[in-house]
């Protein structure tokens, strides 16, 4: 019974929710986004800073369960300081293994923190916690690059 | 911990288990053979055996179209159609069976009525300068279509707001309730706080200034006696909304109740068979009520259910139900108050309120609550329970629920609070 919630709740994603990293929101941004799960009510507000083709900054403020905070905060230390490219393939990557239904090996080179996710696969109900910040991530960069020819 | 507490306990139903051996799915078990404790029944209630019955032999013996198929099946199809509508006004105590109306669920029913004020004329006509009020406590269904009615009419929404413990704020009734309210629409029992309602003295009120008014009896008509007959004619609603499934009725249908007038003067709902008298090319006359308001085939089947559910919990008897609810629900409220951080939102006098208790707990998102509670068989909502409002008004985002029914036990209550500090501990709090 432990064992499954443990598979869940990993020591990081509690650790990420106890102490999110890059919590808050910063300026420079060229855009922000607010996306909600309307089933239960989880939101957040997202902002992106690109510069020269790097994600430069990811702000966020946010109400929501462990698993949508410790995503948020996992998600901003995989993104920040990347190239645009390179991030958009690590958001593909931790996509596939959301959407895996726990059969997908996650490659901890490519995901560092975010291989602790693996267990939430296996949760449907709960994978769209751990996918609110990546996408609204995704929307308010697609936004800055509009922003910034 | 206290099964002799629990033996102690006044109100509750005498022979509990035979009630809960009339719902098969209690006896199931889950994922690592844990039992079900299913204290979700504010969401929908689990179905006993003689509805699950009722429906299998309409549709094994006497499935037919009803109203229309001139045959054996489709008089006994009708028959029971019909005599579903006789239960429900039996349940409800309508003043006529023909008052009775069914539809989808509690939020067409409300929908219904929205709709049709906003398409009337004359008397009942919705415009620039009216108001419609609602109450800061509602359902999403009882806002939305008041939010759209007051859209397209034109005429302004305002809403009763709410006090710290709770209860409607009624400090400033006369203010809201005045010559230009046209609808006063609020819920009966709340499905996040648990209050309940002066329906009676806030009906009354709206009359005086000629006002409609409707009642969302969704979370009401699961656990309180309700008898529209008895009630004095200023203080009895002119509608009255619930949904079948929580009622230990099936999903799929809903009852609108409304008074005669009123049904009579407003202008139909959906067009189609069944609520036409007369149809010609270039216009049509209409049935009269329920008919003018069923268009297209109903759900047959799910009438037959809900009749069956309905005189089930006649059967047990609303004041019998009643009183194990308030009794559950004073038990919860002393074991939930033994969790270290726990705040109940709402009244925290049982008395004072219906089977519904919403909880936050410092530390542990809702989610994060019934996921563990769910790994030990548990079954609670997590989240804003579609009463979004309500939870802005306390400062929270979204909360854990936990409602009891008839079929609910104290060692239940004791199983979720015995969770719950788990909980706590899994978290490390």
């Amino acid at each position: 019974m432990s064992a499954e919630l443990d598979s869940l709740y990993q020591e990081i994603i509690l650790d990420h929710y106890k102490n999110p990293h890059h919590k808050g929101l910063r300026d420079p941004y060229e855009a922000e986004v607010h996306h909600v799960n309307p089933t239960c009510g989880d939101e957040v507000t997202l902002r992106v800073h690109v510069a020269d083709g790097v994600v430069a900054d990811v702000s966020y403020d946010s109400v929501g369960c462990s698993i949508s905070q410790a995503s948020a905060s996992v998600m901003t230390d995989l993104v920040i300081g990347k190239p645009v490219a390179e991030a958009m393939a690590v958001h593909e990557e931790f996509l596939a293994l959301m959407q895996g239904k726990g059969t997908v090996e996650p490659d901890e080179e490519v995901l560092e923190d975010g291989i602790a996710f693996a267990g939430v696969a296996k949760f449907p109900a709960r994978v769209k916690c751990a996918l609110l910040s990546w996408m609204a991530w995704k929307d308010a960069t697609t936004r800055s690059l509009e922003e910034t020819p | 911990m206290s099964s002799q507490t629990a033996a102690r306990l006044d109100g509750l139903l005498p022979e509990l288990e035979v009630i809960r051996a009339d719902f098969p799915i209690l006896s199931r078990t889950l994922a690592d053979g844990q039992p079900l404790v299913y204290l979700d029944s504010a969401n929908t209630s689990q179905k006993p055996q003689c509805v699950i019955d009722a429906m299998v032999d309409h549709l094994e013996r006497h499935n037919a179209n009803v109203a229309r198929a001139m045959h054996q099946l489709g008089a006994e199809s009708s028959e029971a159609f019909e005599a579903a509508r006789d239960k429900v006004a039996a349940f409800i105590g309508a003043p006529s069976r023909d008052e009775v109306l069914f539809t989808k669920n509690a939020s067409e029913a409300l929908n219904l009525v929205a709709n049709t004020l906003a398409w009337a004329r004359g008397p009942l006509e919705v415009g620039e300068g009216d108001e419609i009020v609602i109450t800061e406590m509602e359902h999403h269904s009882n806002i939305v279509p008041w939010q759209l009615l007051t859209q397209r009419t034109g005429a302004t929404l305002r809403w009763f707001g709410l006090t710290d413990e709770g209860h409607l704020d009624l400090s400033a009734v006369d203010d809201l309730i005045t010559e230009r309210t046209k609808v006063v629409s609020l819920t009966w029992v709340s499905n996040m706080l648990g209050t309940v309602n002066p329906v009676a003295a806030i009906t009354k009120r709206a009359h005086e200034v000629g006002a409609l008014v409707v009642v969302d009896a969704s979370q009401a008509a699961p656990q309180l006696p309700i008898d529209l007959a008895a009630m004095p004619e200023d203080e009895r609603p002119d509608f009255l909304a619930f949904t079948g499934h929580k009622v230990v009725g099936p999903t799929g249908i809903g009852v609108l109740w409304g008074a005669r007038a009123v049904l009579e003067a407003l202008p139909p709902f959906l067009g189609g068979g069944e609520m036409i008298e007369t149809v010609r090319m270039e216009s049509s006359t209409y049935a009269g009520i329920p008919h003018k308001f069923e268009a297209g085939t109903p759900p047959i089947v799910e009438a037959v259910g809900l009749g069956a559910a309905v005189d089930y919990l006649s059967a047990v008897g609303l004041d019998a139900v009643h009183a194990h609810e308030q009794a559950l629900t004073g038990y919860a409220l002393e074991g939930l108050a033994t969790v270290p951080g726990l705040r109940v939102l709402g009244p925290l006098d049982a008395r004072e309120r219906g089977g519904a208790i919403s909880f936050e707990i410092d530390g542990v998102h809702p989610h994060d609550v019934a996921q563990v509670l769910d790994v030990r068989g548990i079954a609670v909502r997590a989240g804003h329970h579609c009463a979004r409002p309500a939870h802005a008004r306390f400062g929270v985002q979204s909360s854990t629920r936990m409602s009891s029914y008839l079929y609910t036990t104290p060692t239940e209550i004791d199983a979720l609070v015995e969770a719950l500090h788990y909980t706590r501990s899994y978290f490390k709090l």
